[in-house]
């Protein structure tokens, strides 16, 4: 179960995509979620998908994968979904009438409502593969090297970059150590007899308490064990240190920025002339 | 030159009860050291005293005629690498070569140098093909030799381990004690390697047996396991090729004490082929 959530896993193989400077993968994911709430139509965001596609076929990551990503979030999106179909009526300067479908006390669907759902559930399901398509082309430590560099000029205001950077890149990496031991403890607890599976939900987030609180104390000594670890390989801070891996923009990186260029012009020339619904 | 000198060392963790306790010893450079002594003997505390980790409530430490304190602690730990028990406690970067290049990365040197360093590191290891590999993905045994790998890239003259085969299965045990070996006959790395698995104490050169912060017996790793009554009472148990000569003694066959299981076999052989028995 716990298996499923790959976000914020690498995907180690060798693309394009995974070659392309991490400054620029974090640039466009940024533009890329800008992209998807300027697109009015389903033009707009049928050029977000298409770019979206040819970057996963690029990358050489497998459908199978990207599709796991997705199905990690799919209930919030599903439910975000049904909220609004029930309670968002449309904007009135698109809509000056709503068609109203069904009505029953306060909820309402209209067709307003129904075309807003289906946008937020193709924006957030591209969101998702977007972010996650980042993480899984990018190793960590390039990912924040990228955050640490385009941070970089707020060193001038003393904001710890280097910290925050260190912080990121650790998170990241006991993402993994910490689901298998999240599936151990769950397994002990339930050789021990624990329900977690079964029960109301006030039953089960109790029992989720004996699964959280071990979690949390491992979490803390593993910590300390680290630093411990940091500490004994030189670890000062960041005044100091040097980098292995130097960040440079190349050819490969000024096709993806004039790709990403053309697909932001391309929604906002498609928001302009066709409107949209939304 | 030493490459460890211990002056009337206590330290205690602030429970009255001293970890270690006027402790004297030191260790050669170049030399194969094994610490051994049950959980709470202050083997562990050892360790971290010796690369500042830790620092003494009395007494003085010298790492290669370099006092340790805190004006020191840089040079150090660039000469004393720690590899410790937990390989996924100790690894900072998901990727192998990312995880060694983290220590040469802070001592400041240039990309190309770091480079070099991260060659030389895993090709030590014996993990080169694995450069690009996730961490995650690696055996205990690998990971544990990305850790050498780190630790090796700052350039070290001493290598401790603290029980850093614990966790390991057999296999991950014997490739770590294989490079080990390798590292201190080829290298000349000096080696404390503090276990509680007396097999590996037998690759060392000399052999400390600690108990409540104390030392207790010092020696060669043979000389040591003789006196089996006294390990016993530090609650050790004996290597299996020991367990197997004084049983063999014990059934009535009078094969000679020894550690190396060549020399056992002859041993059976001439008591077998022998018409007395």
């Amino acid at each position: 179960m716990l298996k499923d959530v790959s976000f914020g896993q690498y995907y180690p193989v060798d693309s394009f995509v995974h070659r392309l400077d991490p400054r620029l993968k974090i640039v466009f994911l940024i533009a890329y979620i800008v992209a998807l709430f300027v697109a009015s139509n389903f033009y707009g965001l049928a050029v977000c998908a298409a770019v979206l596609l040819f970057a996963i076929i690029c990358s050489h990551v497998p459908f199978g994968k990207v599709f796991r990503a997705v199905k990690g979030v799919l209930f919030l999106v599903i439910f975000t979904a049904v909220l609004n179909i029930f309670f968002y009526n449309g904007d009135a300067v698109y809509w000056n009438a709503p068609a109203v479908l069904w009505e029953w006390h306060f909820l309402r669907v209209t067709q307003a409502g129904i075309v807003f759902s289906v946008f937020l559930v193709i924006r957030l399901v591209l969101l998702v593969t977007c972010s996650s398509m980042l993480t899984y082309t990018t190793t960590p430590v390039s990912l924040t090297d990228g955050i640490e560099s385009l941070l970089t000029p707020l060193k001038w205001i003393r904001f710890p970059v280097h910290e925050l950077a260190l912080i990121m890149s650790i998170a990241l990496r006991f993402i993994p150590i910490l689901m298998d031991e999240t599936e151990r403890i769950m397994n002990a607890q339930k050789a021990r007899g624990a329900m977690l599976d079964s029960g109301g939900l006030g039953k089960r987030i109790k029992a989720v308490i004996p699964v959280i609180m071990p979690l949390l104390l491992s979490a803390l000594r593993r910590a300390d064990e680290l630093g411990d670890a940091m500490d004994a390989r030189c670890y000062m801070g960041g005044k100091t240190r040097t980098k292995y891996k130097k960040l440079t923009f190349t050819w490969r990186d000024l096709i993806v920025f004039l790709l990403l260029a053309a697909m932001i012009a391309g929604v906002v020339v498609l928001r302009i002339y066709l409107g949209a619904p939304l | 030159m030493k490459a460890v000198e211990f002056r009337d060392v206590s330290f205690s963790y602030g429970e009255g009860t001293f970890a270690i306790k006027n402790l004297n010893f030191s260790v050669e450079e170049g030399e194969f050291v094994a610490v051994l002594g049950h959980n709470g003997s202050g083997k562990s505390t050892l360790a971290r005293l010796c690369n500042g980790l830790l620092v003494p409530d009395a007494g003085s430490i010298r790492v290669f005629d370099l006092p340790v304190g805190d004006k020191t602690l840089y040079d150090v730990r660039k000469r004393v690498g720690i590899v410790f028990q937990n390989p996924d406690n100790q690894t900072v970067a998901s990727i192998v070569e990312d995880d060694v290049a983290f220590g040469a990365e802070n001592i400041g040197l240039t990309r190309e140098e770091i480079g070099r360093r991260i060659d030389f590191a895993l090709h030590a290891v014996g993990m080169e093909e694995y450069r690009n590999a996730t961490v995650a993905r690696l055996s205990g045994g690998q990971k544990q030799r990305v850790a050498i790998a780190g630790v090796l890239a700052l350039g070290p003259k001493m290598m401790i381990l603290d029980e850093s085969t614990a966790m390991l299965d057999p296999r991950g045990r014997r490739e770590i004690m294989q490079v080990v070996k390798r590292l201190n006959e080829e290298e000349g790395i000096t080696v404390l390697l503090i276990t509680h698995f007396m097999e590996e104490a037998l690759l060392a050169s000399r052999a400390i047996v600690m108990n409540g912060g104390e030392i207790v017996m010092l020696g060669t790793p043979n000389e040591i396991f003789e006196k089996r009554e006294e390990l016993v009472k530090y609650r050790l148990a004996l290597p299996r090729i020991s367990r197997i000569c004084s049983r063999l003694r014990e059934g009535g066959m009078p094969v000679e004490y020894t550690l190396d299981y060549e020399i056992l076999a002859e041993e059976i052989a001439k008591c077998v082929s022998k018409p007395s028995i």
